[in-house]
This record gives C-alpha cells, structure tokens and sequence, in this order.
C-alpha cells in the first residue's frame, strides 16, 4: 500500500468509529434542526387526521343508528322520540347550488382569464388582475350581507321575477321570488368563486409556451384563434383543475350561503325548484351545531354531516390539486 | 521519510498512472488525488498540487476544465450541492479535511472564499456584512467586533470609502466595492487561506485593478488561491500557476517560469490562445 | 367574418370583466355608503349595550389575531422552512401537496374540529379555542409563502453563509431567512387578512357576545360574527350596526391586502393564488 492509502485507511478506521459513537450522543445542531422542522412540517398531516378521527368518532352514534339510511333518508326530526336524521337533502343542496355557482362561474371566469392572459394590454393586465383577486379578499359574510341586503334585490327585479312569471309553470321556477332561495345561493357562489377559477386558469394558459402562440399567429390566425387553437386545447386539464378547486370552495363556503339559503329543514330542503328556499351541508352546521345539546343523536347527526363534507372537500380538493400540479409541473419542466 | 512529488504529466487523451506522493510540511494546502463528481460527471480526476503558504497560486483552465471544483473541494463546499461527491485526501497543515470526523464548518472557517460575483447580504449593513461571521460563531462584544470590522475593512482597501457611513446598506455600494466588502468579510473571520473564485469577472478594469493590489498586500498575512479565466491577471499576480484541462492536472509551476517555458504542449497552446 | 369573431370575443372578454367588477365596486361602494354614518368615535369605542357600539366585536377580533400569530406564525414559519431546506423528496411533496389541500378546506369543518375537541368537551366557548380554529387556516398560508420566500433567495448568498464557517441552520435562520423577510411578512400580513373575516369556526368556539373579553373560558365577539348576529335581527339599528362594522372589517381587510400589494409592487410574488 501506498503512503497516502497507509494513512487513508489508518484514519477511516479509527474516526468511523468515533464519530458514529459521537453522532448518537450528541447529534449535530443541523440533524436536531432537521429532524425538529420535520416534526412540525407534520402537523399538517396531524390536522387532517385529527379531523377524520374526530369526525368519524363523533358521527358513529347516529351512523350506528341510521346505517346507510343516513346518507340516503331526507327526514330531519330533532324531537326526542321521533328522531330520525338522513342526510340527503343537504347534499343535494350543496351539489345544486354548487353546480349552479360553477355554471355561472366558469364561463365567466373563463372570459376573464382569457381577457387578461391573451387580449389585453399589457399596461391594464396587471392592475386589472389585482382588482379581480382583491374579489377574494372581501370575507365571506360581508358577501352574504352585501348579498342579503342588495344583491337579493336586484335578482329579484330582474331574474327572479320575470322568470317567474314567464316560466312559473315548470317545477324548476315553481314558487314565490323572494331572494331567500337555492338561486341566490348558486349566484353567490359563483361571484365568489370566479376569482379562484379565473386566476388559475389565467396562470394556466399564460404558462403555454410561446411557440404555440407563434405557431398559430404564423398562419394568419386572429387574436381569438390563436387562443382557441394555441393555447385552449393545451390548457385544457389545468382549467379543468381550475374549475374542480372552484368546485371545492363553493361546496366547502358557508357563510354568504347560510345567509341567502333559507335554513329549510327535511323534505322540505330538497332542491326541487331554483325559488325554494334550501340548505346545504355548510350551512345546516352553521345553523344548528350550537343548539345541538353535548353528547346528543343529534348531534352526532350533525358530525356525521361534517364528515360527508370532509370527504367530499378532500375528494374533490385533493382531485383539483392533483391536475393543477401536473399542469404546472409540465409548465416548469418546458422551461427548464 | 521524504518523498517527492512527481506531478502529472499527461496527456488527456492517455493517462498514465500517477505516482504521485505527499510532501510533509512543505505546503498550507495539498491535495493527493483529488477527484470529485456532480452525479455521474467526473469533474476533477486525481488531482494532486499544493499551495504554498503566504503565496498567491492561480489556477487557470478553459472554462469547464474544473478551476472552480477545485477551489470548493478545498473548503468542503463542493459537497454542498446535492449530487456531488469527492474522493481523496485534501491536507490543511498536513492534516486530511477530509477524514472521517472532521467537521466541514471547521474546516470552512479556516478557509475563505470569495466569489464571482458580489454577494453582501442584501438586508444587512456594511458593518453588519463584515461581522456576520463574527456574530454567528457567538462573538457578541462591541469593541471585539467594531476592531475586526475595521480590520478588515482596512486590509480590504475599503474602509476609507465606508468609514462615514457603515450603516449604509451593503448592497448600496458599487461593484467593486461590493467585492471589497466581500473580501472583508471573508477575512473578518480570519481564516488562514483566502480561495477566489474569479474574483474580478464581473467588475470594471478599474475594479479589478485595485483588487488585484489587494490580493498583493493579502499574500504577506495569508496563502492565497484565486482561479482566474485572464492569462494576464494569472501573471500579473500570482507566484505559481496551474493549469488545469477536463479536470486533469496539466502542468503547475512558478508563473514566470510557465508562461515564459511551458512544459507541456498544451500549456503552450492554452497560453498562446490557441483554444480557451 | 373571422374579424367579427375576434372582436366579438374581446368584448364577451370585457362583458366577463364588467361582470366580475360590478359586485366588487357594488359591495364597496353600499358598505361605505351605509356604514360610514354609524363610524364615529361612540361607535368604536362602546359596546352595544352602553353605547350602540362594536367595541367588544374590535376587541374580539384584535385579540384573535394576536393568539391565532402567537400559535400559527411559528409553525408556519418552520414549515416552511422545512419545505424548502429539506423538502426535496417524496416526503417533502407529500407535505406540500397535503398543505395546499388544507389551504382551502371548508372552514365549518376546521370549526366543528375544534369544536368538538375543546368546547363540546369543556362545555365552554372561549377564544382560545377560536385562535386554534384560525391557526388551523392560517398555518398552510404561511408555511407556503415562508418556502417561496426561502426559495427566492439566489444560491449564492446561501453559499457565502457556508462559506464562513457557520452551521447550516444558522445560515438559513439568520441569513437565508433575514433575505427572504419581505416575502414572509407579505404572507404572514395576507393570512391575517383571511382570518380576520373567517366566520364559521368562530360561529361554534367563541360564540359571540355584547360584551368586552371577560375571561379565557368565555365567549368574545369578533367583528365578522357580528355582522353575522347583526344580519339576522329584525331591527333596523341591528342592520345598521352591521353597516358599521361591515365597513370596519373592510377597512381592515383591505388596507392590509393593498398594503401588502403595493409594498412588494415590482418584486416577485410569492403568493401564487390558489395553488
């Protein structure tokens, strides 16, 4: 062996030993910063545990009970001897305002994000983009109260109305236009969620490459279609994704929706027309979780309520999350 | 026992085995078969040289031929970057920074390194620039600190510019003076050996002017490194050259001496302007 | 006819635009138009049963945000430090992913969570069971923007941290995150925003009150459950009550969300919307 492999070897010997001793006594300050900033990185992890233990908990009184007769039953009855709790006509509600909020939103959202990323001047982008985010900043409530006390009004004069009259025949317009109803629910929701869809899809398509634009401009194509045949079709999946996250803030909104819905309970909470007045998931808690007495069937009904919310949230957030980062993971990687 | 260094003399095309050995007590800094890879590239392959102390030591090279790998190998910071590894010894005053146990940030303290481009702190002062390392390794005492800063600044040629106003924000200054305060931070925590890392690249002839004065006054207290990709900054101000070529070790010897009479063919041809 | 396309799509592009802006100015404009009559000092500074006042609600809602910081800055913080020193790998993905999913869970949810586990239990409302509920919303903000913040910070100031001979974590926390405050502040300044006017969690752990804090096991009042409470009455001095403090909620909200945007004007943002 030479020199240099002699004291090589001579000290990999005696040091290893030594400084694996010496790592499990006293560990490096940077292995306790790392190991500790893992540890907390994991709350959140911790958090959405949590919640699904204490949901599932909570809510196994009433699904004992109920068996699949809760999720499918749409009776509410919180008298003691004639309880009976099914879950369905709140879903239902959810879903129809929810769908009624991305019908609305998505097209317009999807005018705006087109605007901003494609058409505009470049001098009104940006400010005109602040001013569209500044639409998720004002909270929920003030949403629902703005809602309560003017927006109803107008929708009243102007769609509600008319509709009723003119179409009060079909069951879907069946009904007084009083504002207090499954329609102004879906109409706010879709106010509030065409910030979230909008500034996705914006950052969605403005992630396409030039080249596409360029390709399509080379063959003489107008402004609009280059944006239908360059970038739309690439930007599919990630509005897609935009849309979903749409979704899952308007199912998971409560506050403007608890406001405008009506607080119906039971049967009478089945979405059968836009001008009855009705009731989602979000908003049955928020009406009812503080009157529930401690340790009750109902309110454990009320948990298992909360817990249908939970997975549909995760479903549908974590589904969302999954297309956007694929998306934008492409995006990155075109650029890198 | 006393052996002596054969150094390499190869080709790049062939290598024939190297035979080369370590010399005690001869050199500040000396690495034996250096070799060093960023995941499957092998960027420096089996590089033994020294720097003697209170000496100035330029490595030269095409770009890519491995000049910054090798200044980062010899403060551990190669290995900082996640696909790189390292293999051989490194000897800091005859004793291996690469040995098991050996800890790097020690090893980062006695060795300095400046830049190709100047990185102050952007939200820190002048002062607090040249005294972060000071401060972090626990050195709380005022008039401690305000002397280093002083120091420093002063061997740094730039305490006459900054004296009125240390507060100022470091990066408020030009980029020469940038550098400067680079410098003085390095040497604030007074390391034994200062490694640049083609220090003048990104500043003005007049910059770089006053730098190259600076490293000239730095060789009397440290050994000093610098990689450089300017022949004439190599010969202006260093004392031995190396000249390194697709990580291999081509020729190393006094400066005079290289650029008057290279040894190898391919010095020559790096020297002459031939390629670069 | 291609033309008239083109130009057709611009102005549905606009029409959408108008159709985004016209509730955002219609909510400005009625909530100053309404609110501004009730603001005056009386009306900040007395609760309703002394003086028609939001006092207890302004109170509430400060005292909020000061727990909800104390708990959430500090884990988000480290989080997102984790995220960005160490979350390269399968492991560190996993934990964004999950974090950005929490980041627009439904807030009855996290409400009913806590809810569940310190108010049902100890049969009592109080704020701090509402600072955990925000905390819970706030954290997944922070821990994103402190990691973009981190990553914004060019390698080479990183490098020259090392290169002095200091520990590793103390180069990030000293120097790496001291580089990256202006981001940090920006996220932590825009979470308190939204947790200003979360509603739902505080519904069921704080309660609402007319009353000033009167102990940690009580209820308090915060601004937007007042306007919630407020709405509900029939009485026309309830609505106008919820004029007022509708108005001071926004007030609050916004200038933090303009603050934050002008300040950081020009620079990169590191508060990605939604994702």
């Amino acid at each position: 062996m030479s020199v240099t492999e002699e004291i090589l070897a001579k000290e990999s010997h005696k040091q290893a030993r030594l400084s694996q001793l010496r790592r499990l006594v006293h560990p490096s300050t940077d292995e306790v910063f790392e190991v500790l900033s893992t540890v907390i990185a994991c709350v959140v992890i911790a958090i959405l545990v949590l919640m699904a233990a204490v949901l599932i908990r909570g809510s196994i009184p009433a699904l004992s009970n109920f068996g699949v007769g809760f999720v499918t039953g749409f009776d509410w009855n919180t008298i003691i001897g004639q309880e009976t709790y099914g879950v369905l006509p709140y879903i239902l509600g959810t879903l129809v305002t929810s769908g009624i909020g991305i019908a609305i939103g998505i097209p317009v959202s999807l005018g705006i994000a087109i605007f901003l990323a494609e058409m505009a001047p470049n001098s009104i982008r940006a400010p005109l983009s602040q001013v569209i985010e500044l639409l998720a900043a004002v909270p929920s409530v003030v949403y629902g109260f703005w809602a309560l006390f003017v927006l109803r009004f107008w929708i009243i004069s102007y769609v509600e109305t008319p509709l009723s009259s003119s179409l009060g025949s079909v069951p879907l317009f069946h009904g007084s236009p009083l504002g207090l109803d499954i329609m102004m629910g879906g109409i706010i929701l879709a106010i509030m969620i065409i910030p979230t869809i909008s500034a996705v899809s914006k950052e969605v398509m403005m992630a396409v490459p030039s080249s596409q634009r360029e390709a399509a401009y080379s063959i003489g194509a107008t402004r609009w279609e280059v944006v239908r045949m360059g970038v739309l079709s690439y930007s599919r999946s990630g509005i897609f994704g935009a849309a979903i996250l749409g979704l899952g803030r308007a199912v998971g909104e409560t506050m403007a929706i608890t406001m405008v819905i009506g607080n119906a309970i039971g049967p009478s909470a089945i979405p059968t027309s836009l001008f009855k007045t009705g009731q989602t998931m979000a908003s049955l808690l928020a009406n009812e979780f503080n009157e529930a007495e401690a340790g009750s069937l109902h309110l454990s009904a009320l948990v298992g309520v909360a817990l249908v919310l939970f997975v549909f949230a995760l479903l549908i957030n974590v589904f969302a999350q999954l297309m956007v980062w694929k998306v934008l993971k492409v995006k990155a990687g075109a650029v890198d | 026992m006393t052996i002596s260094i054969q150094l390499a003399q190869v080709k790049p095309e062939k290598t024939e085995p190297i035979e080369s050995k370590i010399e005690m007590g001869k050199y500040k800094v000396q690495t034996d078969k250096l070799n060093a890879w960023f995941g499957k590239n092998h960027v420096l392959k089996d590089i033994s040289i020294g720097f003697l102390e209170n000496d100035v030591t330029a490595i030269i090279g095409p770009s890519g031929c491995g000049k910054s790998t090798l200044i980062r190998c010899l403060n551990r910071m190669h290995e900082l970057v996640p696909s790189a590894r390292t293999q051989g010894i490194v000897l800091l005053d005859d004793s291996n920074i690469y040995a098991r146990g050996v800890d790097p940030v020690s090893v980062r303290r006695r060795v300095g390194m400046v830049f190709q481009k100047p990185n102050p702190f952007p939200t820190m002062s002048v002062y607090d620039n040249v005294a972060a390392g000071l401060k972090l390794n626990g050195v709380r005492d005022h008039t401690v600190l305000d002397k280093a800063v002083q120091r420093s600044l002063e061997q740094a040629f730039l305490w006459d510019e900054v004296k009125a106003d240390l507060d100022k924000s470091g990066s408020s200054l030009s980029g020469g003076q940038q550098q400067r305060l680079c410098i003085a931070r390095a040497l604030a925590v007074e390391p034994e050996i200062i490694l640049m890392d083609e220090p003048c690249s990104a500043l003005d002839p007049i910059a770089t002017a006053k730098i190259e004065e600076l490293i000239a006054s730095l060789k009397e207290q440290y050994t000093v490194g610098i990689v450089t990709h300017n022949m004439q900054q190599a010969a202006r101000v260093s004392d031995f050259t190396a000249f390194l070529y697709l990580g291999q070790l081509i020729e190393y010897g006094e400066t005079t001496e290289l650029f008057e009479n290279p040894g190898e063919e391919l010095t020559e041809r790096y020297l002459t302007g031939k390629f670069g | 006819m291609r033309r008239f396309r083109d130009r057709l799509a611009y102005a549905l592009g606009i029409f959408c635009v108008i159709i985004a802006i016209v509730p955002l100015a219609s909510i400005l404009i009625e909530v100053v138009r309404n609110g501004i009559s009730s603001i005056n000092l009386q009306f900040l500074t007395s609760t309703p049963q002394s003086g028609g006042g939001i006092a207890q609600a302004i109170q509430g809602t400060l005292l909020l945000i000061g727990l909800t910081c104390i708990i959430g800055v500090p884990l988000g913080l480290v989080a997102g430090i984790y995220l960005a020193e160490f979350g390269d790998n399968k492991f560190g993905k996993t934990i964004r992913f999950l974090n950005d999913v929490l980041t627009e869970f439904p807030s009855i949810v996290v409400g009913i969570l806590v809810a569940f586990l310190l108010v049902v239990a100890t049969r009592s409302f109080s704020p701090v069971a509402g600072a955990f509920a925000l905390s819970i919303i706030m954290l997944p903000i922070i821990t994103r923007t402190t990691e973009e913040s981190i990553k914004l910070v060019p390698t080479s100031i990183r490098d020259a941290a090392m290169a002095l001979g200091i520990r590793r974590w103390r180069a990030t926390i000293s120097i790496v995150l001291s580089t990256a405050r202006a981001g940090v502040v920006t996220g932590i300044l825009l979470s308190i925003a939204r947790i200003s006017g979360e509603t739902a969690p505080l519904l069921l752990t704080i309660l609402g009150t007319d009353f000033f804090f009167s102990g940690w096991n009580q209820p308090i009042d915060a601004l937007p459950l007042r306007i919630f409470r407020d709405a509900s009455l029939p009485s026309a001095v309830a609505r106008q009550q919820a004029w007022g403090a509708a108005l001071v909620l926004i007030l609050i909200v916004l200038s933090l969300n303009l603050g934050v945007r002008f300040a950081t004007r020009g620079r990169p943002s590191v508060t990605r919307s939604r994702i």
